[in-house]
């Protein structure tokens, strides 16, 4: 795994949370926490289910697709929100890419 | 903001929110001499610092409250020869556990131990980016080498890692150095921290004071760098507030996201807040921290804005900055209660200035060391 600046994301990335951040669930305000060195995200239902799926396994494309037949979406969407999603995670750090 | 509740047969009490964050000050015991210490003048003596027992109760309490992060802190909290047994307990308390250290009294071996514990994340201070400079400032021969060793046995353990860079007039013009070490040491993160003028730094403001242009260079510098190192490295900044236009949002607000427990279990809204003598600390020792929390008369003294003088209660940024620092406005007002002097509609802000700026503008480079 490494971290080149400015990793292109897409489709075919495979991450995983990096080290250091983790998934929480916060039973004093009823919501899942994203933690990481002096940050505490509360996710909604949708970022939770995305978070979850990232493994370091799955490309985005093949989670996009589990996502698509979930839901019963159109998987293209689900992948371009899935990307943004991503790569708003990775400028903060949060994420180890496989190379 | 906060709701004033009404509650029969109580005091009105503010319904403050949960809690995010704790400092636990395990211990005031340091090997360092830091002339911009942040710890109170006085410093409390080891016989009186908490057991391995009482701190894991009160991380147990810490939790079940909602604190979320807890950083282990000082004093050097490695001083304390029950760091790993405490973070295991920490992090079995289900809490996001952080190590802020100066790196001196970890061995490779206890940091491979921290990490088997759970530790999430270390936390590193560097005082400069040469030996020369880093060692003077920390008035430790040797440091700075100790610290690099530090930062690769914590690479090595695979602990995400932090650089704390405190900066002020003799090391802000390495600030881009320091940056550039925190990168080769694999830190994600780096903070970025002009000194505080409180207790000990306040000691030697004429040698620390940073001039207007390193802050506004240091301004420029970090914006720059942000985007430049997007993806690579997450860095934290506080500016110099003496020379800013409105005050920090100290704590994000008194008694409104974190507390910090002193080494003999002393609570307060905030690691200075000591200073203000009008204010009473609870006590681990006696107390409950959710008691402390939501009804202790320290935080409960400065939450919301019942306190705040006329000038602040009536202005829109109240709620950006939550009426600046307290314990500065103690310092420089004489009154918490006050206007924070940084703030550009303060009466006292023009004296403020004039004083950072003789101060940044003086020859003197000796420090006053703590402890030495």
């Amino acid at each position: 795994m490494t971290n080149p600046i400015a990793t292109p994301v897409d489709g075919n990335t495979v991450v995983k949370l990096a080290r250091g951040v983790r998934l929480q669930n916060d039973p004093v305000r009823g919501q899942a926490v994203l933690l990481a060195p002096e940050r505490a995200l509360a996710l909604d239902e949708i970022a939770v289910a995305i978070v979850t799926e990232l493994d370091g396994e799955r490309s985005l494309d093949t989670i996009a697709d589990i996502f698509a037949a979930r839901f019963d979406a159109p998987k293209q969407q689900i992948l371009s929100d899935m990307v943004t999603f991503v790569g708003e995670f990775s400028k903060r750090r949060m994420l180890e890419f496989r190379s | 903001m906060n709701e004033h509740v009404s509650i029969p047969g109580e005091r009105r009490k503010l319904a403050a929110p949960p809690p995010i964050a704790m400092l636990a000050e395990l211990t005031h015991r340091c090997p360092l001499a830091c002339p911009y210490c942040s710890n109170p003048l006085e410093l409390e003596s080891v016989r009186n610092e908490l057991s391995t027992e009482e701190w894991v109760k009160v991380f147990r309490q810490a939790a079940s409250i909602g604190v979320l992060h807890l950083h282990l802190s000082g004093g050097e909290p490695a001083s304390r020869r029950d760091l790993v047994q405490l973070t295991d307990a920490a992090a079995k308390a289900g809490l996001y556990t952080n190590l802020i250290t100066s790196g001196i009294g970890l061995t490779q071996q206890r940091i491979v131990q921290l990490s088997e514990a759970g530790l999430d994340h270390i936390q590193l201070s560097i005082q400069g980016a040469t030996p020369e400079l880093a060692d003077r400032v920390g008035g430790y021969k040797g440091g700075y080498d100790r610290k690099i060793a530090v930062a690769e046995w914590t690479h090595a353990a695979g602990i995400p890692l932090t650089v704390n860079a405190v900066c002020h007039k003799q090391n802000m013009d390495q600030m881009g150095d320091m940056l550039d070490l925190a990168v080769r040491l694999g830190a994600r993160r780096i903070e970025i921290a002009t000194v505080q003028f409180h207790g000990w730094a306040d000691r030697n403001r004429q040698a620390l004071m940073p001039t207007r242009e390193q802050f506004l260079c240091a301004n420029a510098f970090v914006a720059e760098a942000r985007k430049r190192l997007e993806g690579l490295i997450v860095i934290d900044y506080v500016g110099a507030d003496h020379h800013a236009s409105y005050p920090k949002a100290c704590m994000g607000g008194w008694g409104r996201t974190g507390l910090n427990v002193t080494p003999s279990g002393k609570v307060l809204p905030c690691h200075a807040a000591e200073t203000i003598p009008s204010l009473q600390f609870d006590n681990v020792r006696d107390k409950t921290l959710s008691e402390i929390w939501y009804d202790g008369s320290a935080f409960n003294a400065y939450r919301g804005d019942d306190w705040m003088p006329e000038l602040c209660r009536s202005c829109d940024r109240k709620s950006i900055d939550f009426g600046g620092c307290r314990c500065q406005a103690m310092a420089l007002a004489g009154d918490a209660s006050a206007t924070d002097p940084v703030c550009l509609r303060s009466p006292l802000r023009d004296a403020l200035t004039r004083k950072a700026e003789e101060d940044s503008r003086s020859d003197v480079t000796e420090f006053v060391y703590r402890g030495r």
